[in-house]
C-alpha cells in the first residue's frame, strides 16, 4: 500500500512584485511507497520546498491532492516528521526538551519525557548533550536535534528539506550514513529534498528528478545499488551519467525558451 | 575585551566621586548662598534624620522615610502590576489574532500619544486625592511600553518556529503557549523595564500633584520650605529605588532568559 499519493498536483504563486504568476508545480504525480527513501532532485527554484510543504501540510495545492495513508492532507499533524533546512529548534530549550517537544505538547510527565528523549538523542549520537541549548551546539548538531525531534513522534513519514545543506563535506558524509542507519533500523517512509546528485544516489532507494519552471517530474529513477553504496563505482557513474543529462537537457530547454 | 579588572574596578568610581567632590568643593566656597545648593554632605545629614531620625533637624519628616518610601512602592507596584498584566495579556491577544487586533488596536492607539500627566485632572476629578488617582496614572504610563513591546515580541515570533510546532501536533493554544509566548519574552522584559521606570516617574509626579504623601510629596512639600537639602535626599531616594526595581527585574529576568546567555552581544563575556 503507498504511503503517499500525490496526483495531478499544482501550484501557483502570485508573484505581486512581477505582478506575474509562478507556476511553482505543474500536475505532479508521484506516489512513495512504505518504507521507501525517496530523494526529490533538481536546481534551485524548482519547487522542491513547495512540494515538501504541501506534503507537510504548510501550504495548500492550487489544484490535486496529496493522501497519506489515505486520508487528504489538510494540516501539519505529527504523523509526518518534518526535518527543516534550518533546525528551527526552540533557543530556550534544552536538547532534551527540544527532542521531546511532541511529548511537552500532549502534557506527558517531566520524567517519561525525559527518559523517552534520551533514547533518541543516542540515537543520533549526541549523548552527553542532553541540557545544552541550541545555541552551544554545531549546526550538524542542532541538525541532528531536528531529526530526534522528528524521529520521536515514530511518525509514518519522514520529510527532510536539504537537511544537510549547510554541512562540510565530512559531516554530511557521517550524517548520510547515520541517516541510512537510522532509517534501516526504524522503518519508515522518507522523502528526502536534495540538489546534490551524489547525495540523492547515495541515500535513495529512488529519485525523482524535477525540472524548473513550470516544476515538473522528470523521471523517477529506481535505485537498486547495494548498501553501503560505493560512489567510485561504474554503476553509481552510469547513474550520475544519466541523471546529470536529465538535468543538463533541462537546462537546454530553458535556455532555448 | 575586559580591561585589567582592578582598574576596571577603580575607574568607575573616578567619575562619581570628582562630581561629588568638586560639588561639596563649589558649596563650602559660598559662591552662591548654602542653603541654594546644599553641599553633599548637609543632604546625607539631612537624609540620614530623614531615616533613622538622628538629630530631628528635618522636623515632622524626622524617620519618616521609611513610611514615605513604602507608600510610593506601593503605588509603584499597584499601577506597574496591573499595567504588567493587563499588557502581557492584551499584547499577546493582539499580536496573535487579527480580530482582536482590528477591534482593540485602533483604540489603544488613539490614547497612547495623550502623555499619561495630561490625565492628572480627569484622575483627580475621578478619583479624588488619594492612592486611586496616583495607581491610575502610573498605569498609564507603564501600559503601554509594556503593551506595545509585547506586540512587537509576538508579531516577530519566527515563523519556522511555529512550523516546527505544527509539526509535532501543536493546536493554537499550545503554539501560543509554548512557542509564541517563550519567543516573546525578551520583548516583553524590555517592555517591562521600560515600563517600571515610567512608574517611578508617574509616581513622583501624581504625589507632587494629587497625593499628600509618598517621596514625591516631600520632595515638593521641602521645596515649598525651602529644605533643598531634603529635595535632593528626596530625589536621590527615588533614583535608588528606580534602579533597585530595575535590578529586580533584570534579575529576574536574567533567571528566565538564561538560554540567551551566548547568544547576544551582552552574554559574550565568558
Ligand atoms: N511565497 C511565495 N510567493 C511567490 N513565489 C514563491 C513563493 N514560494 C516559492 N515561490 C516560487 O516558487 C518556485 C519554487 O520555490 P521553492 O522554494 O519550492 O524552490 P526549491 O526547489 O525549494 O529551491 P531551493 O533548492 O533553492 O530551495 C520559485 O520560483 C519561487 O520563486
Ligand atoms: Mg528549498
Amino acid at each position: 500500500m503507498a504511503t503517499i499519493e500525490i496526483s495531478h498536483l499544482s501550484k501557483r504563486f502570485h508573484d505581486r512584485k512581477r505582478n506575474a504568476e509562478v507556476v511553482a508545480l505543474d500536475d505532479i504525480n508521484l506516489t512513495v511507497a512504505k518504507n521507501e527513501l525517496l530523494c526529490l532532485l533538481g536546481p534551485s527554484g524548482c519547487g522542491k520546498s513547495t512540494l515538501l510543504d504541501i506534503i507537510a501540510g504548510f501550504a495548500k495545492p492550487t489544484a490535486g491532492s496529496v493522501t497519506v495513508d489515505g486520508r487528504p492532507v489538510t494540516g501539519p499533524g505529527s504523523d509526518r516528521g518534518v526535518v527543516f533546512q534550518q533546525a528551527n529548534l526552540m533557543p530556550w530549550l534544552p536538547v532534551w526538551e527540544n527532542v521531546a517537544f511532541h511529548l511537552k505538547l500532549r502534557g506527558g510527565q517531566k520524567g517519561e519525557r525525559r527518559a523517552i528523549a534520551q533514547r533518541y538523542i543516542d540515537m543520533v549520537g549526541l549523548t552527553g548533550f542532553e541540557n545544552h541549548y541550541p545555541s552551544e551546539l554545531s549546526g550538524g548538531m542542532n541538525q541532528r536535534v531536528g531529526i530526534a525531534r522528528a524521529l520521536l513522534m515514530n511518525p509514518q513519514v519522514i520529510l527532510m528539506d536539504e537537511p544537510f545543506g549547510a554541512l562540510d563535506e565530512q559531516t554530511r558524509m557521517d550524517m548520510q550514513n547515520e541517516l541510512v542507519r537510522i532509517w534501516q533500523e526504524h522503518r519508515g517512509t522518507i522523502v528526502f529534498v536534495t540538489h546534490g546528485i551524489d547525495e540523492a544516489l547515495t541515500l535513495g532507494t529512488a529519485v525523482a528528478v524535477m525540472s524548473a519552471r513550470p516544476g515538473r517530474i522528470r523521471e523517477l529513477i529506481r535505485l537498486d545499488l547495494p548498501r553501503p553504496r560505493d560512489i567510485t563505482s561504474p554503476q553509481f557513474n552510469e547513474l550520475k551519467r544519466h541523471v546529470l543529462d536529465l538535468l543538463r537537457a533541462k537546462r537546454a530547454d530553458a535556455l532555448s525558451a | 575585551m575586559r580591561a585589567l579588572p582592578l582598574i576596571g574596578r577603580l575607574e568607575r568610581y573616578i567619575v562619581p566621586i570628582l562630581v561629588i567632590a568638586g560639588w561639596e568643593a563649589f558649596s563650602r566656597s559660598g559662591a552662591l548662598p548654602a542653603a541654594l545648593l546644599p553641599a553633599p554632605s548637609t543632604v546625607v545629614w539631612a537624609w540620614a534624620d530623614w531615616i533613622f531620625a538622628i538629630n530631628g533637624s528635618t522636623q515632622t519628616y524626622s524617620g519618616n522615610w521609611i513610611f514615605d518610601t513604602l507608600a510610593s512602592l506601593m503605588r509603584v507596584l499597584a499601577g506597574f502590576g496591573i499595567a504588567a498584566a493587563l499588557g502581557v495579556l492584551l499584547g499577546v491577544a493582539i499580536g496573535w489574532s487579527r480580530l482582536v487586533e482590528i477591534v482593540i488596536e485602533p483604540t489603544l492607539q488613539a490614547l497612547r500619544p495623550i502623555p499619561p500627566v495630561s490625565w492628572i485632572p480627569l484622575a483627580i476629578i475621578w478619583f479624588g486625592i488619594a492612592n486611586k488617582p496616583a495607581i491610575f496614572l502610573v498605569f498609564l504610563g507603564a501600559f503601554f511600553p509594556i503593551l506595545l513591546n509585547t506586540i512587537h515580541g509576538v508579531k516577530t515570533c519566527d515563523r519556522n518556529l511555529i512550523r516546527a510546532g505544527a509539526m509535532v501536533g501543536g493546536g493554537n493554544h499550545e503554539l501560543l503557549r509554548f512557542i509564541v509566548v517563550p519567543a516573546a519574552l525578551p520583548s516583553i522584559f524590555a517592555g517591562l523595564r521600560i515600563g517600571i521606570g515610567s512608574a517611578w516617574m508617574l509616581t513622583v509626579t501624581a504625589e507632587m500633584v494629587a497625593v499628600k504623601s509618598g517621596l514625591g510629596y516631600v520632595l515638593w512639600d521641602s521645596y515649598y520650605f525651602l529644605r533643598y537639602d531634603l529635595v535632593l535626599a528626596a530625589m536621590a531616594s527615588i533614583g535608588m529605588l528606580g534602579f533597585l526595581s530595575d535590578l529586580v527585574i533584570r534579575a529576574i529576568m536574567a533567571r528566565v532568559l538564561h538560554w540567551q546567555r551566548n547568544t547576544t552581544i551582552q552574554g559574550e563575556e565568558d
